[in-house]
């Protein structure tokens, strides 16, 4: 199988970038796009020739770590995967496939595909927790959660953190993200103290971080590896409606 | 062959009943008071499981922690790819489970090759980790009364593993992230992404810091502490593929053992039975399948050798399901190391299915008419999902093709009881020690072990260290500091100047081969004797052929995995001296000439009940071996029967 791939190549966050051509005729359509990758980076070092840099880890879909926007979507063509596990044969023999980083303000490019995503764990530091020591915890069984509660909550938690909703949203909102922290908290009891405090605190950490607005366009819905709904961010716009009615009342 | 034992070592286990032992040890331990804890500063390396719990306990404590990762953020540690679960006797199921049990299950795992004491405390520490995990909001799968629910896993009768579907993993690292955000937040850790620890200071003995890479700009940069702990996983990536993230490695444990830290139990390394097989030369890496797809799934080969028809046109009778047939009485929940080393033989005896005939299947057809598809979702959504993202199949029809690989390594830096390795000052917690699972790891140990060791052993024992140490002042100019980061710059400048014609990668293909061939799931003299000349004949290659692209002062992953594949070409070495002189099979350890007449591991309590722990040697000289003798007190050694 034959790519070409465009590969958008910059040395370093300040410098000027541009796309770079590579065509690559032995692969296999069973290999993903970071095999391809890979070999095309193994092929530029034996060539004494800067490979392309792009974070990933894992290579199976749970790290978050991989992230490279194909032909112009977050992750690629196929949805609810992400980058690592794109098949080759997603793609058209002999297609030119283009490659280029998450481009969102909050997210500087470090090098070539590989991007700053520090901001999202600034905003969880903010108050994405429960808050409890090791040590103090009651018996596990104290407290029974309703099922439903439970399964709720996982399919918000499921969130590797990889920003590709970021990346995709129009105004650079990261509300899918912080949406799926407040309502895997949410949900749980475990998570009511600090339900409102959270709310406030996480929205207030995205706008400090210049992450924008969400105006419902949904595009991050579609760019979402792990199939995380609009309704995550509907909520976190009623619990910090309701947190800042609380404390005007209050 | 004679060890050359250069004496038996410390391991500061109390003495005093099993059951009371950990206890004991805490009353005794020095604490450091509320005021004198914000004036140390600990330096914690890595931030999965164990690393994560470690340094967010110690700031809740008071402590100032530094930590240090490779990432670009604390939740991508490997520890999120965990996927089955965690196991804690709580005996929710009513079936007669108990810390007793546990304890008894994971010695037995381990075939007898762990210490009592440790894997009692392990045993005994676990139902905590489930309480603290649940109080994070860990969203642990629940019956429909609102109580957690459990399943089995391997090498045992009772369920006691908790799990949240496939993704346990990422639930837990994602509770222990959460708690290092709390105190990143509240001042306590500072956390350093894209840092890599290249080099152990040791000041007078004790570890006082490390030298880092920024991976960013290249910058060389000093951390000194008062205490350090790595928490840095596991190794088994020396296989070139393994189910470890691609960037998983041994660098700062083999720059530690350099230093002086003793290294135990080099060769002691799990393969996984059930993971995806491997596809061709391009693939990165190996995907695990959790094996908590062994409570409802069944393997089995074709009884016919080379039989072409697909799985679900070969009648029942025309099956053998082996692991039922070889081990009746825990049928496919067999531990790891017989689970692969079945898995093995089917292959050798030409059974094996899928292209080059080194798969067996792993069919959940007879749990699907049993539960129906929903219920199967449930529990194994994700890991259905990823099978057939990877291999384009659906795995509920016929049935999934699996194979063993390199997944988690026992073996680690030795740490005595309180987890503290041979330099003082440097603790090892974690995949990154070797205590606790002896030659083989139960199923959902992994998590458990981690937890124990960052949330609450380290705490306490890291406490009763700094109490008793005399600490002088250290600094970035201290001259062992100077001298680490000249090192350094020297090993970084030696990667990039052989203008040779193969990269790093092609190197580790080359040694992952070797040692797969070698020192892999069954192991011999005469192979092992040829693997440690090979692997020395490679590593000088290696110097002479390599080609790093770049400089030092930028981005450069190939100079990061060049780093990396020099030290595997090292350790690869050790791991099969450790081999060559452990002459008996254990657990994951099978000596081809150590077998019982079924083709079980043959132990050798009176030689071999113990941990050898090697020295560091300069190139090509045999290292000194420490060796600790392991005590059984609770139980009469006999041979492990899973029948």
């Amino acid at each position: 199988m034959k790519l070409t791939l465009r590969v958008w190549r910059q040395p370093e966050a300040d410098a000027p970038g541009g796309f770079l051509r590579y065509t690559l005729d032995d692969l296999d359509p069973g290999m993903t796009l970071l095999e391809a990758l890979d070999r095309l980076n193994e092929r530029l070092a034996a060539a004494g020739e800067p490979p392309v840099a792009f974070d990933s880890d894992c290579r199976e879909g749970i790290c978050g770590a991989c992230g490279i926007v194909v032909d112009g979507r977050p992750h690629g063509p196929v949805p609810g995967i992400t980058s690592c596990l794109l098949p080759l044969r997603a793609f058209r023999d002999g297609a030119t496939v283009v490659l280029e980083p998450f481009r969102t303000g909050t997210f500087p490019v470090i090098r070539d595909l590989m991007v700053d995503r520090r901001a999202l764990d600034r905003v969880m530091q903010a108050g994405g927790y429960v808050t409890v020591r090791a040590g103090s915890a009651p018996d596990a069984n104290a407290l029974p959660i309703a099922r439903d509660a439970v399964e709720g909550a996982l399919d918000a938690s499921t969130c590797i953190g990889c920003g590709a909703c970021v990346a995709a949203c129009p105004n650079g909102s990261a509300s899918l993200f912080t949406g799926a922290k407040l309502r895997h908290l949410g949900l749980l009891p475990q998570g009511q103290p600090e339900r409102s405090r959270r709310a406030e605190a996480l929205v207030a950490a995205s706008d400090e971080e210049g992450f924008g607005g969400c105006s419902l366009h949904g595009e991050c819905v579609a760019a979402c590896p792990k199939g995380i709904g609009l309704g995550v961010i509907t909520r976190m716009n009623r619990d910090y409606l309701r947190a800042v009615l609380t404390s005007c009342v209050t | 062959m004679t060890l050359e034992t250069v004496s038996a070592v410390d391991d500061r286990t109390p003495s005093g009943p099993l059951e009371t032992r950990w206890t004991r040890r805490r009353d005794e331990l020095a604490l450091v008071g509320p005021a004198h804890r914000r004036r140390h500063t600990l330096l914690v390396i890595g931030a999965g499981l164990a690393g994560a719990s470690a340094a967010a306990t110690l700031s809740e404590l008071g402590y100032r922690v530094r930590c240090l990762v490779f990432h670009d953020s604390p939740r991508r540690a490997h520890s999120v790819a965990a996927q089955g679960g965690l196991n804690a006797p709580k005996n929710y199921q009513n079936d007669g489970d108990s810390v007793w049990r546990l304890f008894m299950d994971t010695l037995e795992g381990g075939d007898f090759r762990s210490r009592e004491s440790n894997v009692y405390r392990l045993a005994e520490l676990s139902a905590r980790i489930i309480d603290h995990a649940v109080a994070q909001g860990v969203p642990f799968a629940r019956e429909y009364g609102g109580y957690l629910a459990n399943r089995s896993f391997g090498g045992t009768l009772v369920s006691r593993t908790f799990y949240a579907r496939g993704q346990t993993g990422q639930q837990l690292l994602l509770g222990a992230y959460g708690a290092l955000a709390k105190e990143e937040h509240a001042g306590g850790v500072t956390l350093l992404p894209r840092r890599e620890m290249l080099d152990l200071i040791v000041v007078d003995g004790r570890a006082r810091g490390v030298i880092a890479r920024d991976l960013v700009t290249g910058a060389l940069e000093t951390h000194v502490a008062d205490a350090v702990v790595l928490a840095t996983g596991g190794y088994a990536n020396v296989y070139y593929l393994s189910t470890n993230a691609k960037a998983s490695n041994a660098t700062a444990i083999w720059r530690a053992h350099r230093r002086g830290a003793a290294f135990a139990n080099p060769g002691f390394l799990q393969f996984h039975p059930t993971c995806l097989p491997a596809s061709g030369e391009h693939q990165a890496k190996t995907t695990l399948m959790s094996e908590s797809l062994r409570n409802d799934g069944r393997m089995w080969v074709p009884r016919r050798p080379g039989d072409p028809r697909r799985p679900e046109d070969i009648p029942e009778g025309e099956r053998d399901y082996f692991l039922e047939r070889r081990y009746p009485r825990y049928g496919n929940l067999v531990p790891r190391d017989l689970g692969s080393r079945a898995c093995k033989a089917m292959g050798d005896e030409g059974r094996g299915v899928g292209p080059g005939g080194r798969a067996v299947y792993l069919d959940l057809s007879e749990a699907l008419g049993r539960l129906g598809m929903d219920v199967l979702r449930e529990r194994y959504g994700n890991l259905f999902e990823m099978y057939q993202h990877i291999t384009g199949d659906d795995p509920l029809k016929g049935a999934m093709r699996i194979a063993p690989a390199a997944h988690y390594t026992m073996g680690g830096l030795w740490v005595d009881y309180d987890l503290m390795t041979t330099i003082p000052g440097l603790f090892a917690i974690g995949e990154a020690n070797f205590s606790d699972h002896g030659a083989n790891r139960l199923g959902a140990s992994a998590m458990m072990q981690a937890l124990a060791d960052g949330y609450f052993i380290l705490p306490y024992t890291l406490a009763g260290y700094l109490a008793g140490a005399t600490l002088q002042p250290v600094g970035e100019e201290t001259p062992e500091a100077r001298a680490a980061r000249a090192d350094v710059r020297a090993r970084v400048e030696r990667l990039l100047a052989p203008a040779g014609r193969r990269t790093a990668n092609d190197f580790h293909r080359a040694l992952g081969r070797l040692m797969w061939e070698s020192c892999g799931l069954e192991r011999s003299r005469a192979g092992l004797e040829k693997a440690i000349d090979e692997v020395a004949s490679l590593r000088d290659t290696f110097w002479q052929d390599l080609t790093v692209p770049g400089s030092t002062g930028e981005v450069n992953q190939e100079l990061e995995r060049a780093g990396r594949v020099a030290d595997f070409l090292e350790l690869a070495e050790l791991m099969c001296r450790d081999a060559l002189a452990r002459e008996e099979s254990c657990g994951c350890h099978f000596r081809v000439e150590y077998q019982t007449d079924d083709g079980e591991a043959l132990r050798d309590d009176e030689r071999f009940s113990n941990v050898m722990a090697w020295l560091p040697a300069s190139a090509g000289a045999t290292p000194e071996c420490l060796v600790e003798p392991l005590h059984f007190e609770s139980i009469a050694l006999h041979e492990r029967s899973y029948r």
